[in-house]
């Protein structure tokens, strides 16, 4: 027993590779004994994916799920920021020029919107919580644009670890909520072409969370909410320390 | 070769984080800005000039098309190592701000898409080919 864990723990990356063929395998067999198939066998692997990081995170008390068991380490460097980055990237293999020109104007609009819009409904809760300080209240409004906004915010404006946690945990529940919750949806909100697809992606702006819920909606999207997600961060670091500080600074008196 | 494919689109990830992270610093943000997007949009160019004048060879499409194949696995791997207990943790505010969030975003999709020309949906596929549809699409 010792020996297959060292193993596996010393070819870790191959192990990922292994244990993710298997979870997509079960996804698409439950997909098509449970649903027929109608339930996107993506969205299924999806979804084990996050119950396995609970279950990771409650055995190996770390921050990264399942990679922070030993043998599956390799799990977190296949699922982290360098490979997802890349094979979004190779997604954009095949899109189409014109559609992104086309919804490129609102798709930008989109970003700039979709992080003003989370920042006040974050802030706003913020206050129904009872915060009164400006700074802790924008630490929170940018956490609900995304987990690296938030500190990001809190740093710069120096808030308290305690509230740069909660900005950090509002974001978590962003991404995961977008993940699962997208293909749910995506019927009522007209998320099946490229330019709502370019909308949805600026105004979640969670890269994380976008490339989770378009790939258990319809992978061809992907590309597109991509594209606009990826600005989004940048956007935020920018505008909410700034502009939206000052403003919320002004509205608290 | 497809090895150049997997090159090429390397240098389009490079290129683009390079670019994101001066963009930052322009405009004096901890952050990269649109990296990643960068890169895609330089794939995409390289990809339709090729077409027209330099041929891109087919086995250098296969290699960029792997990448893009292994997407939904990386997503899962990337799901399997989020912090979801982190996420529950945070407690009622932390959970109350993120899902007030996302259903405001949500809402706003169909608003903010009757801007500008409207679009047409993609046509419908089979399921089962959706995960290896992107290989032989792109291929």
């Amino acid at each position: 027993m010792d020996s297959v864990v060292e193993a596996l723990t010393k070819l870790n990356l191959i192990t990922a590779f292994v244990f993710v063929g298997l979870v997509i395998w079960v996804s698409y067999w439950l997909s098509d004994v449970l649903s027929k198939g109608k339930f996107h066998g993506s969205a299924i692997a999806i979804i084990i994916g996050l119950i396995l990081a609970y279950v990771g995170g409650l055995v190996a008390g770390g921050e990264k799920g399942l990679a922070d068991i030993g043998f599956l380490a390799g799990v977190g460097v296949l699922g982290g920021a360098m490979f997802r980055d890349f094979a979004i990237v190779a997604t954009a293999f095949g899109a189409d020029l014109d559609d992104f020109k086309r919804s490129g104007f609102v798709g930008m609009m989109s970003v700039v919107l979709g992080v003003v819009l989370s920042f006040t409904v974050g802030a706003l809760i913020a206050v129904a919580f009872g915060y009164t300080d400006p700074v802790d209240i924008s630490t929170i409004g940018a956490g609900a644009a995304t987990y690296i906004v938030g500190p990001v915010t809190g740093t710069a404006l120096g808030a308290s670890s305690e509230v740069i946690a909660l900005s950090v945990g509002a974001g978590l529940v962003k991404s995961i909520l977008v993940m699962v919750g997208t293909p749910a949806v995506a019927k009522f909100i007209g998320l099946n072409n490229t330019k709502s697809a370019m909308i949805f992606g600026g105004l979640m702006g969670t890269t994380s969370g976008v490339a989770g819920g378009l790939a258990a909606t319809d992978p061809r999207l992907v590309p597109y909410g991509a594209l606009t997600a990826t600005f989004y961060t940048g956007i935020g670091c920018l505008l909410a320390p700034s502009i939206l500080y000052l403003i919320v600074r002004s509205l608290t008196g | 070769m497809i090895v150049y494919g997997v090159a090429l689109l390397g240098i389009c990830l490079l290129a683009g984080v390079i670019l994101g992270d001066l963009i930052g610093q322009t405009i004096g943000v901890q952050a990269n800005v649109g990296g990643v997007g960068i890169a895609m949009l330089l794939l995409v160019v390289v990809a339709s000039k090729s077409n027209k004048r330099i041929q891109l060879g087919a086995l250098t499409g296969q290699g960029i098309s792997f990448w893009s194949a292994m997407y939904i696995p990386i997503v899962v791997a990337m799901a399997a190592k989020q912090n979801v207990l982190g996420a529950i943790e945070g407690g009622p505010l932390a959970l109350l701000a993120g899902i007030a969030a996302v259903v405001a975003s949500f809402v706003m999709i169909p608003l903010l898409s009757r801007i500008g020309e409207p679009a047409e949906p993609l046509p419908i596929l089979e399921t089962q080919e959706k995960v290896d549809s992107e290989p032989s699409s792109n291929g």
